[in-house]
């Protein structure tokens, strides 16, 4: 080591990067942590139980329409969850940053979660709407071909014993299997023509679901995001502590 | 790596249990066929299509852990990857020869099997035409695949997990050529979609193979 490299360091605006650092992020996640888990408690109380019990019936859908609030923020981190992973597989491939590999592993198990969720209550939704738990629609077909993905991607995780092959290994199978889930995607539009309707919210339309119905959804949804994130930080501080164990013990079978 | 496609083809007709294995599956898929669904034959022709590409996909996928399995447990693998060879080019190579060992038999041998399951007769072009256009690229999708499990012991059962997914758009456009071929409807738009998938993971496919079997050789 040169000189240079023993001076402290001068005080640097903190760049994102510096959270690949292992002890900065876990000092970071665990600082915000309890505040994540208050503010996705209190969101997801407050935007359920307003969607649940104070918001009026639909004159179609009878109360039914209010699974709305479990199914459309679970489909919502289904996809981005799979974006997440994407994006820190990216990165850990280009960067090499443990943290983020470790955070796309922490993600997957959350991701494939929401995506049953959405599967399930799709279901229950869909057999008072449609008279049918399962219909072979695009949106679901390309949801189950999803969940599928995950379960790859998790398995692969498992067989590896290496922990860097295995990062390695799945990061490729996280970019291949995202360019295949869009191709599915086109794919699945073109087969069947679709039972379930179009996108419920969205910035750029006229229509969306009325305003009773979407003020409670928005914070339901918040509710989700902050629950994955915080999930998400929690699991990532787990597999860097295993690591870790592993580490010391490895050393001490050396010793 | 003219020679390397010499030796693969050589390998896989003198080794034995390779070549004729799949098509033996493919067969037996579609004798079994009739057995699960019942032998009305109208039943019949308006599924074939669909079966037979079913079957195909999965003779297919059978044969995919000897692609690189073999060249893996005697070190040719490494011997490969420090070859002058690009890395890509000896996996597209090797994606190829499984195809001419696998792919080709089945795209000849589905007509005759057309005829058990009593395929009408404007499907046959067709099937024969979405075989010949989908199966180069189940063969690279399936290099992918045992690239990535190459390294795992008895990944058979993991790669069929990893690879089947990544089959779906393939089968679906082919099966759609071969269905509507049989009926007799316009089928250029699906053909062309799966010819562009075929070409576009052609094209793309050995990269992700060859990372994912450098890690592996690592």
């Amino acid at each position: 080591m040169s000189v240079a490299d023993q001076k402290p360091q001068p005080k640097r605006p903190s760049s994102f990067w510096s959270y690949a650092n292992p002890v900065k992020f876990l000092a970071f996640s665990e600082r915000i942590l309890p505040t994540l888990w208050i503010l996705a408690a209190v969101c997801l109380a407050v935007g359920l139980i307003w969607g649940f019990f104070f918001t009026p019936d639909d004159f179609r859908q009878g109360s039914t329409v209010k699974i709305i609030y479990l199914h459309v923020p679970a489909a919502l981190m289904a996809i981005n969850a799979w974006f997440m992973m994407l994006v820190t597989s990216l990165v850990w491939i280009i960067r090499r940053h443990h943290v983020s590999a470790l955070a796309a592993k922490a993600a997957a198990p959350v991701g494939v979660v929401m995506t049953l969720i959405a599967l399930v209550t799709g279901a229950i939704w869909g057999q008072p709407m449609w008279g049918t738990w399962w219909a072979w629609d695009p949106r679901l077909t390309s949801f189950l071909i999803l969940f599928l993905f995950y379960l790859g991607y998790i398995a692969l995780w498992e067989a590896i014993e290496d922990p860097d092959t295995a990062a390695d290994l799945t990061s490729v199978l996280c970019l291949v299997g995202s360019v295949f889930a869009v191709l599915s995607r086109y794919a699945v539009n073109f087969w069947n023509q679709g039972l379930h309707q179009g996108a419920s919210l969205s910035l750029d339309k006229e229509e969306n679901v009325a305003d009773v119905f979407y003020f409670p959804l928005l914070v339901a949804i918040a509710g989700f995001v902050l629950l994955f994130v915080a999930l998400v930080l929690y699991r990532t501080g787990t597999e860097i502590r295993i690591r870790r164990a592993r580490a010391l013990l490895a050393r001490e079978k050396r010793s | 790596m003219k020679a390397l496609l010499r030796r693969d083809l050589a390998l896989a007709l003198r080794a034995g249990g390779g070549f004729g294995l799949g098509l033996a599956f493919f067969l037996i898929v579609t004798v079994l066929v009739p057995f699960g669904v019942g032998p009305q034959s109208e039943l019949l022709s308006r599924i074939a299509p669909g079966i037979l590409w079913l079957g195909a996909l999965l003779a297919c996928l059978l044969s995919l852990d000897r692609m690189l399995a073999l060249d893996w447990e005697d070190g040719t693998l490494d011997l490969l990857a420090t070859s002058p060879l690009p890395l890509e080019a000896a996996l597209s190579i090797k994606a190829l020869a499984h195809w001419i060992t696998t792919g080709l038999p089945l795209v000849l041998a589905a007509p005759v099997l057309g005829v058990l399951l009593n395929l009408p007769a404007p499907g046959f072009l067709w099937l024969v035409v979405s075989l010949a256009l989908g199966t180069p690229a189940l063969s690279v999708i399936g290099a992918f695949g045992a690239a990535l499990t190459v390294g795992v012991k008895r990944g058979g059962l993991l790669m069929s997990l990893l690879v089947l997914p990544l089959y779906v758009p393939t089968l679906i456009f082919g099966a759609e050529v071969a269905r509507r071929g049989a009926v007799g409807m316009d089928v250029q738009t699906p053909a062309l979609m799966l010819a562009g998938i075929t070409l576009g993971v052609i094209a793309v496919m050995p990269f992700a193979s060859a990372a994912a079997l450098r890690v592996n050789l690592r």
